[in-house]
Order: structure tokens, then C-alpha cells, then sequence
């Protein structure tokens, strides 16, 4: 397994071979740099850490200065541990777009967009109060009952309720690798992945 | 948006611009395959719409099949299409001719232009 960080650029949709109209996702992905090599001596696990989108110097803390001065690079944004790697790196290497092919699948981490305080119907996929008819009005959308009166008379831990949606992280799995351009570092996916333009994701193979 | 614009130049073959437009009535030869077989199936009616730009632009095309109507949605550049032949060109006032979903019969007509 191996993966790369990298920023959801927008949908389009593009013809496959048999002619069909599959919708897609542009990832601007990589290149990223290996800042960091954990082993099980020191840190007590193995995992490479690569660094994505560069940033100002004057942005940057002093002690991160210093990290990514052993790797010998600029600042970047986003530090992401990938706990495997197919071909082990060292110090200072660069990941890029080429490591996936079309065809592969890939799995996309990201986070979700936010939206807001959602009541069950929406958050999780209740099915409302059917008819509008036998008495009922003004609770089109309520959660129903909590829990009985007598027994167990108290809400159990985890009842699904109404609250804060999105901003989760998301990962969608088995989307086809449609197309890769190295030059562009750009790389088109099946489907839809979390998050908004802009965003960055995780692509992992 | 500009990379988005790069994946569709690269990935999509534009096909050369049409003239028709909505209320054009249009055969459209479409490539349909069956098992290694390919079959040409001709689908004729009105334009009611062309919706979208560039490589995902798409048109709508609207019959009355055994007194049906029928809808069909096209992606402009799509490779399975082999051909588009216009009929004849219509006459009409609008961009977008939903009113005739309403519209049967003789009502459903739309005037011919002359070239």
C-alpha cells in the first residue's frame, strides 16, 4: 500500500471506452516530500510521513522550520503518516502522481463539508411521520419516542438525535483511477469524494 | 477551475460545433452494442433543449413514441454518437421548449423556417 496528500480541484465528467458518460473528480495530488522516517527503535512504529503544498517561511514555526530543514525542503501545509509503504524512502525523496496507474483502485480520505445543526431526518436518514392524516400534525420530521416510560425510563447512551452534521472524516472506497498526468501532477477519479474544492484528501492504493 | 478545464481538453474529444437548436427536429444515429456486435439506432424528434458548455454539454430530445411521450438526454460529444442529421428547422421563440410536454397533437406542431 502507498498513498499521496493531495487537494480536490473540482467534477467533470469524461467518456470512457465503451462511450459511457462517467462523472469524475480532479485531485491536484503530490508532489510530496518524505520529512520524516518513523521506525520502531525510536518511535516504536514504522510509518513515512510525506508533506504536500508549500507556505511561507514567515508562516512557519520555528520548530517546523527545523523538521523540514532535515528533509532539505521548503515549508508545506499538510503533514500526513502513511504507516505503509510499498517501496521504502528515504529522507528528502519526492512522492509524485506516477505511483498510481489507470485503472487501479484507490480509497479517499477527506473531510466532509460542513452542515450545521441537522434534525434525524437528515442526519441519520429517518424516515419522518408518514401521513399527515390520524391525528397528526406539527412532527413531520420528529425522532418519535426515546425510550419507554416504565422500563428502561431513561434514554440509553447513543440514541440518534438531532445535532451537529459534517466536518467528519470520510473515506470512500474503490474508486477506478481514470486518468493520471504526471506533468500536471493531476489525477481523475470515479465518483465524488468528500470535502469542498480545496480541500485536501488523502488518495491511498 | 482552471485544471478541471485541462482534464476535460485532454480527456473528451470535442466534436465540431452543430447548428441545431431547440425546436430543430433532429435524427440522432446512435451506436448501440450488443455483446461484439455494433448496431446503428436512429432516434428522431424535437430539440426541446441544449443545457450546459463545453466538453458536458448535453441536448434533449423529445418524442411521441406510440403516444408516449419520450425524452431522451444526449451528451453532446459523446463517442456512441455516429451522426446528428437535421430535418428541418424550426420556428420558435424560446430556448427551452418544456411547454410541450403539455402539448399533444396538432397543438404540438411547430412552425418550419424556409432556408
Amino acid at each position: 500500500m502507498s498513498g499521496i496528500i493531495g487537494k480536490k480541484v473540482g467534477m467533470t465528467s469524461i467518456f470512457d471506452a465503451e462511450g459511457k458518460n462517467i462523472p469524475c473528480t480532479v485531485i491536484e495530488a503530490g508532489p510530496c516530500v518524505v520529512t520524516q522516517l518513523r521506525t520502531s527503535e525510536i518511535d516504536g512504529y514504522t510509518a513515512i510521513q510525506l508533506a504536500f503544498d508549500d507556505k511561507k517561511e514567515k508562516n512557519t514555526s520555528g520548530p517546523l522550520k527545523g523538521h523540514f530543514e532535515k528533509a532539505k525542503t521548503t515549508p508545506k501545509r499538510k503533514l500526513v503518516e502513511f504507516k505503509t509503504f510499498v517501496d521504502v524512502k528515504s529522507l528528502g525523496d519526492t512522492v509524485t502522481v506516477e505511483i498510481f496507474a489507470e485503472g487501479d483502485f484507490v480509497d479517499v480520505v477527506g473531510t466532509s463539508k460542513g452542515k450545521g445543526f441537522q434534525g434525524v431526518v437528515k442526519r441519520h436518514g429517518f424516515a419522518g411521520v408518514g401521513g399527515q392524516t390520524h391525528g397528526q400534525h406539527n412532527r413531520l420530521r420528529a425522532p418519535g419516542s426515546l425510550g419507554a416510560s416504565s422500563w428502561p425510563s431513561k434514554v440509553f447512551k447513543g440514541i440518534r438525535m438531532a445535532g451537529r452534521m459534517g466536518g467528519d472524516r470520510v473515506k470512500v472506497q474503490n474508486l477506478q483511477v481514470m486518468k493520471v498526468y504526471a506533468e500536471q501532477n493531476l489525477l481523475v477519479v470515479s465518483g465524488s469524494i468528500p470535502g469542498a474544492k480545496g480541500s485536501y484528501v488523502i488518495v491511498d492504493k | 477551475m482552471d485544471l478541471v478545464k485541462f482534464v476535460e481538453d485532454q480527456a473528451v474529444e470535442k466534436k465540431p460545433a452543430s447548428a441545431f437548436k431547440a425546436g430543430d427536429t433532429i435524427s440522432v444515429h446512435y451506436k448501440i452494442r450488443e455483446g461484439a456486435k455494433e448496431r446503428i439506432q436512429i432516434y428522431q424528434g424535437v430539440v426541446i433543449q441544449r443545457n450546459g458548455v463545453g466538453t458536458t454539454e448535453t441536448f434533449t430530445v423529445r418524442k411521441m413514441s406510440n403516444g408516449i411521450g419520450v425524452e431522451r438526454i444526449f451528451p453532446f460529444n459523446s463517442p456512441n454518437i455516429e451522426k446528428v442529421e437535421i430535418n428541418s428547422f424550426g420556428k420558435v421563440r424560446r430556448a427551452k421548449l418544456f411547454y410541450l410536454r403539455e402539448l399533444t397533437g396538432k397543438a404540438s406542431r411547430i412552425k418550419t423556417k424556409r432556408i
